[in-house]
């Protein structure tokens, strides 16, 4: 136990460079921005002495490494700095946002899992069959699908030739009252309210989103699970496992999914990665009031210190992730140590 | 005498190889296919504005929206330009870019990662660091805020989505390099009086050119789908230049009235673009390396 508690510390100790490393990239971002960065905060109509003003505010006249203690002790503090279009902290305009961008993508996860996890096991253990060739297509096809496209193609044929989908404007319905925000998951929120009206119509809202999210999530994950049971499979102790006349659920489950599910979840990490890069186009697809779309309103009337604090957001929840995954490893297979990487 | 033989025995050489490409493209009617299809973007990319029955900027508001016809194969778009013209037009500057941004990852990657592969030591521990750190980030999220700094224009949509695939590269030639740093080939160079720099650039790097070409071929097809999705928010190319991130933004403001042709032909290049690379860089694995198939 004392062992695996050494391990979690080391691991978390390691995120720290990176986590350092992050805060970097994203001051060199802050400050790469062309010409002036005081111009660009102080906004269309400042003049001479207002940019000096923010100069001073912003502590652009001081050293540069003066200047980098002083962006990461506000980003230590939470202050991300004032979005110009809607003049709220950053900060406040990201937490506000991000049940919803998080709900999407929780969904979509889960949804792909649900189903990319089963192919790919069904597929390993059937090679050359029917399922085992759905796989192959699903795959192939999955890598080339842009995510945007394939949300306007599912808007097109659930919404306009087949009418059952909502339309695509947000997370619900002008018809429904929004859930009081306990969660700020509207599905979480309107159970707990007791509403089921409002929660099933959240949920028509979501699932062509997450829909789009999950096929585009798939197909590394179905891969990754058909390859890791495949390895698993033809290894020699399932060899011993049969061999000693198990029952073949046992060897499939037991011994060889259970062995499989390490390069299933690092690849999950992975594919988090994507999703949430994808979730910005699909929330603008979709019209999704996320971080995701918070951002591209922000890029679109030049908003820096918004798209900024999002991109350090999102490169922050990455690392935070990472370290969930590398820890859920101690969990799932106890043989892992991270001393030696 | 001996010089013939040994042209003789580089030429049985390259006959191997070829025969080798050969039987695997026998084998494999889909690599073939793969190579077909880039035959017609590359047509597409370079003929482009050639073979576009329209100009694809002629705008003609009396033909706006019409579904596709005979003379309109994709149909008119909202402007009334022709979406088939747009799309083909498109194809050469989705290519452009992406090709710039993997040529630039490919040229950067090798270098550094030769660097670090040969003398390792500080400078493979900050590079492996730095790689870390472009690698902690969502990279689309990064290729934004990459945008975003350096300010909304195409080069700098070729310059972000180099710098997130850079990483890539750099490790592959690093891991090869590196493992071949003492091998006795490299060493009966350096003996024969060969510089450091020249054994590294003629006598190492050479061996990690057929992985490297692998990675370059799924690249180009993520680096387009990443190029199109920036423009598709809104970064880099503006209207009225027709490319196919953009047209798909276009023609989804029109999908909920069921015009589907303006974003459905774009978005079908696209894809088509990607496959075509996603299918050539797994043929080009089973040439280069067989072991990896799967």
């Amino acid at each position: 136990m004392a062992g695996r508690l050494s391990t979690i510390g080391t691991r978390i100790a390691q995120s720290i460079p990176v986590i350092l490393g992050v805060v970097v990239v994203s001051f060199v971002l802050t400050r790469a921005l062309p010409g002036d960065p005081a111009v660009y905060f102080a906004g269309a109509a400042a003049d001479e002495a207002s940019i000096a003003e923010v100069r001073t505010a912003l502590g652009l006249d001081k050293p540069l490494p003066e200047q980098f203690l002083i962006y990461a002790r506000d980003v230590a503090t939470g202050n991300l700095g004032q979005s110009l279009s809607t003049g709220q902290p950053v900060l406040e305009d990201l937490a506000n946002r991000l049940p919803a961008s998080l709900e999407l993508t929780l969904t979509a996860l889960m949804l792909s899992c649900a189903v990319a996890i089963p192919l790919g096991v069904l597929a390993a253990t059937r090679p050359g069959s029917a399922v085992d060739h759905l796989c192959r297509v699903l795959v192939t096809a999955g890598v080339s699908l842009p995510t945007f496209f394939t949300g306007v193609v599912l808007i097109y044929i659930f919404y306009y030739l087949l009418g059952i989908a909502p339309s695509p404007l947000g997370r619900l319905d002008f018809i429904y009252i929004e859930p009081d925000r306990i969660t700020g998951f509207y599905l979480i929120d309107a159970a707990l309210a007791g509403d089921w009206e409002t929660w099933v119509g959240a949920l028509k809202q979501l699932v062509l989103p997450a829909v789009t999210l999950a096929l585009f999530t798939m197909a590394p994950l179905a891969r990754m699970t058909r390859a890791a049971m495949l390895s698993a499979l033809s290894s020699d102790y399932i060899r011993t496992a049969r061999a000693a006349g198990l029952t073949e659920d046992k060897v499939l489950f037991t011994y060889a999914f259970r062995n499989a599910l390490l390069p299933v979840i690092t690849t999950l990490g992975m594919v988090f990665s994507f999703t949430l890069g994808a979730n910005v186009l699909v929330e603008k697809v979709f019209a999704w009031p996320g971080i995701g779309s918070y951002a591209v309103e922000a890029l679109v009337v030049s908003d820096y210190a918004a798209v900024q604090g999002f991109v350090l957001a999102m490169a922050l929840l990455f690392v935070a992730l990472n370290l969930v995954i590398d820890l859920t490893y101690t969990l799932i297979d106890p043989r892992i140590g991270f001393e030696t990487k | 005498m001996s010089d013939t033989a040994t042209r003789a025995e580089a030429l049985k050489q390259q006959d191997g190889a070829l025969a080798h490409i050969a039987y695997v493209l026998r084998s494999n009617p889909v690599t073939l296919l793969a190579f077909a299809m880039f035959a017609v973007l590359l047509l597409a990319a370079v003929l482009g504005p050639l073979i576009a029955p329209f100009d694809p900027l002629q705008t003609n508001a009396s033909n706006a929206l019409q579904p596709p016809s005979f003379t309109h194969w994709f149909g008119t778009d909202n402007l009334g330009r022709d979406v088939f013209s747009r799309v083909i037009v498109a194809t050469r500057l989705d290519l452009a870019i992406s090709i710039a941004a993997v040529a630039l990852s490919f040229l950067v990657g090798s270098v550094l990662g030769s660097l670090a592969g040969y003398w390792g030591g500080w400078l493979d521990a900050v590079l492996n660091r730095v790689f870390d750190t472009i690698m902690a980030f969502p990279l689309f999220v990064l290729a934004m805020g990459i945008v975003a700094a350096l300010g909304n224009t195409v080069e700098n949509i070729v310059y972000a989505t180099a710098v997130i695939n850079i990483p890539f590269y750099a490790r592959l030639v690093r891991a090869e390099v590196n493992i071949r740093r003492d091998a006795g080939f490299a060493q009966a160079a350096k003996l024969a009086g060969n510089s450091d720099v020249r054994v590294l650039a003629l006598h190492i790097f050479p061996n990690a050119l057929p992985p490297m070409m692998v990675q370059v071929s799924l690249n180009l097809g993520w680096a387009i789908l990443n190029a199109a999705g920036l423009s598709f928010i809104g970064l880099g190319v503006r209207p009225p230049t027709a490319e196919w991130g953009i047209m798909v933004a276009e023609g989804a403001n029109f999908i909920v009235s069921g015009e589907w042709w303006l974003a459905i032909f774009p978005g079908l290049a696209l894809m088509f673009a990607v496959f075509t690379f996603n299918l050539l860089g797994d043929g080009l694995r089973d040439i280069v390396d067989p072991r990896q198939r799967s």
